[in-house]
Order: structure tokens, then C-alpha cells, then sequence
């Protein structure tokens, strides 16, 4: 069982960035390491087998929702200040129990995993047609549930924001 | 050469605990966002790599699944912390988030 070698690096640069955006000051550089912790977990879908998955993550998590991130970062206007305070708020002392926390939790989760589980065979490419067919089929039921969330989110996002001003809130 | 997919799911469980940490350590509501998007993600890679071990298609639709929730959590969350700091909140300390109101 030898790891094939995009799949090591990709994986090692997505907990590297991942790392670095939990331990960022800025806003901004905590964005970017998320965009790149992004782009090599879509190069880990790839190497899954999952070119479908990675394109979305490519397009929707990386392009959409970090867009959303980076308004809303030039919306906050963040200063030295702000780089300051949040320099102190994650001072050393408050990453112990923190971080005992989750290495007990990535302990029990890679215990779990240690079982022998027998290996399901080569890589099989999953393409667009069996997502399609599986979504369209047994799945169709949840395209309507993710519709229903969706616009549920598009309301409740337009009902808060809607006067962002702070005048003559109803 | 293959990767197996009990490594993706370990690389998952270290995705998930680096975002369980940024959610406890940090204090600033749009890192706790972003963490709660590495925590998603993490979930998301969970089932692709079991779609890869069945070589089933449930595993991508499940992404796609938590690809929705992701972006309406984004959306719902972003707007909140705008409020709060529209507000008038000098900070994004999530610990003053009790005093909202409307």
C-alpha cells in the first residue's frame, strides 16, 4: 500500500495552509492561506478519483465563499488596531487546553482508523454523469431539501442585512 | 500507486481537529467562520474518500449536500457579523455577541 505522490503533497499542503490560517493575525493573509488550504484539497479530490467534487470546490468554495469572506473583510475596514488586539487575544498561553482538546479528538478519530479495513481496489474515476444520475435519482428528494435551505439562507441573509445602516430598524 | 482511503480519512481527522482548535482558540467571529468552513470541508473529504472506497457516487452528492449548507451557513453567518459590527461593536469579539438585539 505505497501513497502515491500528489496525493502526499497535496495533503501536506493543505494541513500546512490549514495550520497557518487557525494561527494568522490578519484577516486577509488567513483568507489567502484558506484559499490555498482549498485549492490543494480539490487537487486531493482529484487524485480520489472525484473530478466533479473538485472542480465545485474549485468554483463554489474557493471562487463563491471566499469571495463573500473578502467583501466582508474590506466591509470590516481592520486596522493595526485590530491586528494588535487579535495579536494579543492569541497569545501562546490560550492554545494548551485548546490544543489538548484536539489532539484527543484527532487521537480517538486516527484510533478508529487503525482498524484493517480491506482496501476497496484501485482508483475508480467518478465522473459527472453517475453524480448526475445519482442526484437525479435516489438523491432527488435532497436537491429539494438543499434548494429549500438555500433560499431559506437567502432570506435570513436579506432580512439581517437588510438595514445594515443602523437607521430606522422596524 | 494509490491512495488509500484510510489516509484521506486520516488527513480528514487532521483537517477536522486544525478547525476545531481555530473554533476554541479563537476569539474573532469571522476566524470561527472560517474555521467552521475547514470543519465542513473536512467532512466533505470524509465522504468522498468512502465514495472513492465504494466506488459510489453517494459520496459526491453528499459533498454537494454540504456544499449548500456551507454556502448558506457563509451567507447567514457574514450577514450576522455585519449587523453586529454595523452596530457599532469596536470589535468581533464573540463574547459580546449577547447584546444584540432586533
Amino acid at each position: 500500500m505505497t501513497t502515491s505522490m500528489p496525493f502526499l503533497l497535496s495533503a501536506l499542503v493543505a494541513v500546512w495552509a490549514t495550520f497557518m490560517v487557525v494561527t494568522r493575525a490578519v484577516a486577509i493573509h488567513a483568507l489567502l492561506y484558506l484559499v490555498v488550504a482549498l485549492l490543494a484539497l480539490a487537487c486531493v479530490f482529484d487524485v480520489l478519483g472525484a473530478p466533479f467534487a473538485a472542480i465545485l470546490e474549485v468554483i463554489v468554495y474557493a471562487g463563491a465563499i471566499m469571495v463573500l469572506f473578502v467583501f466582508v473583510v474590506m466591509m470590516l475596514n481592520l486596522g493595526r488596531p485590530d491586528r494588535l488586539r487579535e495579536n494579543s487575544w492569541i497569545a501562546p498561553r490560550g492554545w494548551i487546553g485548546p490544543g489538548l482538546l484536539a489532539a484527543l479528538l484527532l487521537a480517538a478519530l486516527a484510533d478508529a482508523l487503525v482498524v484493517a479495513a480491506p482496501d476497496g481496489g484501485p482508483i475508480a474515476v467518478i465522473d459527472t454523469r453517475q453524480v448526475g444520475l445519482a442526484l437525479y435519482g435516489p438523491y432527488v428528494l435532497m436537491v429539494e431539501l438543499a434548494s429549500f435551505l438555500l433560499l431559506a439562507g437567502l432570506v435570513s441573509a436579506f432580512r439581517i442585512g437588510r438595514h445594515i445602516r443602523g437607521e430606522d430598524a422596524p | 500507486m494509490t491512495a488509500a482511503p484510510a489516509q484521506a480519512l486520516l488527513l480528514a481527522s487532521m483537517l477536522f481537529a486544525l478547525g476545531l482548535l481555530g473554533v476554541l482558540v479563537r476569539r474573532n467571529l469571522l476566524f470561527m467562520l472560517m474555521s467552521i468552513e475547514i470543519m465542513l470541508n473536512a467532512a466533505a473529504l470524509a465522504f468522498v474518500a468512502a465514495g472513492m472506497r465504494w466506488h459510489a457516487a453517494d459520496g459526491q452528492v453528499m459533498f454537494l449536500m454540504i456544499l449548500a449548507l456551507a454556502a448558506a451557513e457563509a451567507a447567514v453567518g457574514l450577514a450576522i457579523l455585519l449587523r453586529l459590527h454595523a452596530a457599532g461593536r469596536p470589535t468581533l469579539d464573540a463574547d459580546t455577541g449577547n447584546r444584540l438585539k432586533g
